[in-house]
């Protein structure tokens, strides 16, 4: 998700992050491209006009600092900017002191509300709530049918009637007080903005169930005209924020951010997949970083958390960092990963991968995991403690019992063998030599981790690692030479462009910021 | 090169984890030296988050599942033809300015502006492109157009603001208006393999999640049944929930006959089972459902390459690959429209919800850079508000 941006703004500011000086016409050209690149994210043009405004403004008679070169501190209010654009908090849903809470969707045809009423209800329930689904789009054909289908999944209740959408929300939330259900959601048919009849009706829900919460769902691939349609709902349903749905597309996601500018809501949650599971609370400061290349670490992390059982974690990185991390351990830390969803998808939210990774990504699919476990499966246990002694029979045995060839065997333990080295290098030279490491890995194709993203690889380690815990050694290293599996070509200048660029929350910004050192 | 690659997929298998564990190790260490506030009781890790998310692997597995065409029908259930209800009633095509009326006015603004400045200046080029932007037309289309023009006020080809406007107008006009916008006429493999009645056309509905592909089909098996085409509908939405309950609905709605499978079976089949049914019925078209896909995917644009080249097996030929786009799409609707060329050689567009406030202008950018052509024009939710595309009025509409 927005990768279209982010690899815009990593060509422009690339040229920028080079140069030592900003002339006034450098900054008029990179303001032109940066008009250029919101408006082909389809980031609405009065709010591009305000926020190349704004941008221009700080640019000129920019204070020169010491630490950051011109071109990082416009790379740094282009990102506060675009923080501020994305929105403040991220939403904290305060539950109805007399439940219910009641939370009610509404947007166009096709946006994905009836998709994100059962992922909010799988959310809800996810938060220890007890929630219930009211199907009132009693419009398109087969709606309800859908979301007892999505429902039944997440062993959700539905209720609907074919009576009419504003009997049918007011019954539910009765049924909803009546079962003791502390969530209700109400999903509405699709409507056009300028539709005064369905605009009417949907205002008439609102009115008998009186929401706690109205979303609006919007479709990523939006157009300019998302501003127009948030607007109308919110003159008619005075909106509390928006659900962003189909975000795992390429591109897009720009209308959406006018939206916070223009109605003044935030964007509360975001759907990034077609599973159920695929859908989070909205982190703006996190998008903005992404937008600008760094990757979404927070939410990498909040999602291992969320689905890493502590104690294996823990262990698995004591082992790591001992030097002694067996295939077994392997295998379990792979089972860890799968949870998290499509390995593909948690690797675009690594920092700074390159294009080519990314393309590299998408060639992973769960299959080929699936191949993996199953190679270190057919292993006897002593076999996965000590590969060394997997001999050419046993080479043999393992790729039929798992139904690959010796050379996907061979190239698994030459790869586990690499990464092995990379524990070393964890242990020994902190991050700088593990990453370098696993450059080699990759090969020539492998990952480039811009010097940003490491930097903000460094403070996010470093908010992780308390002082004088196992991970103290991953942090503050000027120069970290040996990336992209080049040793020697020496990328050093980590620049800590990103050093206190978002508004508070967890970064831990006091020790993320990195000395420029210059070769 | 491929070893190569393999190579790659291999080492991002066994690096992803390890990063991830480095950087979710260090998360859980810093927490558990900070108390268990923040942290995720195990307990609810390990009865909870696994179950969902093998209820929904579930689901994923089935979907990428890469099955083999079952070549006998399996599981597919052909709903017999239903009885059309009492007459298949079609209402009069609206009018683009009736069912626009009420949207426009958005851009009016600017090209008022424009005409009633009196003289070409740099405003009057910051308001058009700023109209032509608001409407999706896109910054690289915008660009070209106003280029154009600007280099045609120099040569002092155009003097004032209204002939500028209708210069402008008449690009648009000319930029959509190709000869390949009319539909293949249903029957037209049966035409070409010598009249052997065998042979039907398959017209395949394709797009991202969500731009109205089912009900775009259903209206059209209702604007074809109605003019006496024989249709079987081919229910190639296995994935989203009820998809097939809902293109049940049109088919009776349209007295079409429906072919399905199983949620979750594989979507080829069943658009295999309806060429064999309509063949075996003597119907002139299957008009093949499929489920919305992002074109980001590659494994589901695989499958929809799978799908197209199942359909185009003897007796079925694929004669229209229609990419459905919804109206309100921004600029991603270019790399959408590329990635469906591309992958199933589309015929051309159909617009959906038109009578919004979207414009659905990124159709000029595409047509502009992959020659596709629009060819219907989705204008409400009734059966009969799918009209052909009219460059004149969509233009007129856009200002």
């Amino acid at each position: 998700m927005f990768e279209r941006l982010t690899d815009r703004f990593e060509g422009i500011l690339g040229r920028l992050r080079n140069r030592g000086r900003l002339t006034e016409a450098d900054i008029e050209d990179v303001l032109r491209e940066i008009r250029t690149a919101l408006l082909e994210a389809d980031v609405e043009i009065g709010v591009v006009r305000t926020f190349v405004g704004a941008v221009r403004e700080r640019c000129v008679g920019l204070e020169l600092s010491r630490a950051l070169s011109p071109g990082q501190q416009v790379v740094k209010i282009v990102n506060e900017e675009l923080t501020g654009l994305l929105g403040g908090e991220t939403l904290r849903i305060t539950y109805a002191s007399r439940p219910p809470t009641v939370v009610l969707l509404a947007g166009l045809q096709g946006s994905g509300k009836t998709t994100a009423a059962a992922k909010l209800a799988r959310w809800f329930k996810q938060q220890g709530r007890n929630p219930m689904l009211v199907g009132a789009d009693l419009q398109r054909p087969a709606a309800v049918e859908q979301l007892r289908v999505l429902a039944g999944q997440i062993g959700v209740t539905v209720f609907s009637e074919a009576t009419d959408p504003v009997a049918v929300a007011q019954a539910g939330l009765a049924e909803a007080r009546r079962l003791g259900r502390d969530v209700c959601i109400v999903d509405t048919a699709g409507r056009l903005a300028i539709d005064a009849e369905l605009m009417e009706e949907v205002r008439r829900i609102a009115e008998v169930v009186s929401p706690d919460y109205t979303f609006l769902v919007i479709d990523a691939m939006t157009g300019q005209d998302a501003v127009a349609t948030a607007t109308a709902f919110h003159q008619t349903l005075a909106l509390d924020g928006v659900i962003l749905t189909k975000l795992d597309g390429d591109a897009r996601g720009g209308a959406a951010l006018s939206v916070k500018e223009v109605v003044g809501r935030p964007i509360a949650f975001a759907s990034t997949g077609e599973r159920l599971e695929d859908f989070d609370l909205f982190h703006p400061d996190r998008m903005a970083d992404r937008i600008l290349g760094m990757g979404d670490v927070l939410s990498l992390i909040e999602q291992a958390e969320r689905t890493f059982d502590e104690g294996t974690a823990a262990k698995a990185a004591a082992a790591m960092l001992e030097g002694r991390f067996t295939l077994e351990d392997f295998l379990e830390q792979l089972q860890q990963v799968k949870r998290m969803g499509p390995l593909s998808g948690v690797l675009s939210m690594l920092p700074g991968l390159s294009k080519d990774m990314k393309q590299a990504s998408s060639m992973v699919d769960d299959r080929q995991v699936g191949q993996v476990e199953a190679i270190i499966r057919s292993m006897t246990p002593a076999e996965r403690l000590d590969p060394a002694t997997i001999d050419g029979s046993r080479r043999l045995r393992i790729a039929n019992g798992s139904g690959t060839t010796t050379a996907d065997v061979n190239a698994l333990l030459k790869q586990f063998r690499e990464m092995q080295k990379l524990m070393k290098g964890f242990s020994k030279g902190g991050l700088a030599g593990a990453m370098g490491g696993l450059g080699g890995m990759f090969g020539r194709g492998g990952p480039k981790l811009s010097p940003t993203a490491l930097a903000e690889l460094q403070s996010t380690s470093d908010l992780a690692g308390a002082p004088g815990g196992p991970l103290a050694g991953l942090t503050g290293m000027g120069g970290l030479p040996g990336m992209g599996g080049a040793p020697g070509s020496g990328r050093g200048s980590a620049r800590a462009t990103k050093g206190g660029s978002s508004k508070g929350g967890r970064k831990g910004k006091g020790g993320g910021r990195v000395t420029p050192k210059s070769r | 090169m491929v070893a190569a690659a393999h190579d790659v997929v291999v080492g991002l298998v066994v690096g992803i984890p390890v990063l991830v564990v480095a950087v979710g190790a260090g998360v859980a260490l810093r927490f558990r030296g900070r108390g268990p506030a923040s942290a995720v009781p195990p307990g609810e890790v390990a009865s909870d988050v696994p179950t969902d998310v093998e209820l929904a692997a579930g689901a994923e597995v089935a979907r990428r599942a890469e099955a083999p065409v079952p070549e006998a029908p399996s599981g597919t259930e052909v709903t017999g033809a239903p009885e059309p209800e009492a007459r298949v009633e079609v209402p009069e095509a609206p009018t683009y300015r009736g069912r626009l009326g009420k949207a426009r006015g958005l851009l009016a603004g600017y090209l008022g502006a424009v005409r009633s400045r009196g003289k070409i200046d740099a405003t009057t080029w910051d308001d058009l492109e700023e109209a032509l932007i608001r409407a999706d037309v896109g910054v690289g289309a915008t660009d070209a157009l106003l280029d154009d023009l600007r280099t045609r006020v120099r040569a002092g080809e155009i003097g004032d603001p209204d002939a500028l406007l209708d210069a402008l107008r008449g690009d648009l006009v000319a930029a959509l208006d190709t000869p390949r916008r009319d539909l293949t006429p249903p029957g037209s493999a049966r035409a070409a393999g010598d009249g052997d009645s065998r042979h039907v056309d398959v017209w395949l509905f394709v797009g991202v999640n969500g731009v109205g592909k089912t009900t775009t089909l259903g209206k059209v098996a209702t604007r074809l049944t109605a003019g006496g085409t024989t249709a079987v509908l081919a229910a190639g939405d296995t994935f989203r929930a009820a998809a097939g309950e809902q293109l049940a609905l049109w088919a009776s709605r349209s007295g079409a006959e429906i072919v399905r499978g199983a949620e979750g079976g594989d979507p080829s089949s069943v658009v295999y089972d309806a060429v064999q049914r309509a063949a075996a019925r003597g119907a002139d078209v299957v008009l093949a459902d499929t489920a919305g896909r992002l074109h980001n995917k590659a494994n589901l644009i695989e499958e929809l390459k799978k799908i197209r080249r199942v359909s185009d097996r003897p007796p079925g030929k694929v004669t229209e690959v229609l990419l459905v786009i919804d109206a309100t799409t921004g600029q991603n609707g270019l790399a959408q429209a590329a990635v469906f060329t591309e992958a199933v050689d589309v015929t051309g567009v159909v617009l959906t919800k038109l009578d919004g406030t979207a414009k659905g202008g990124i159709v000029v950018a595409i047509q502009r850079e992959l020659g596709l052509p629009v060819k219907l024009v989705g204008l409400g939710e009734g059966p009969g508000d799918l009209v052909d595309f009219d460059p004149g009025s969509f233009v007129d509409a856009l200002f």
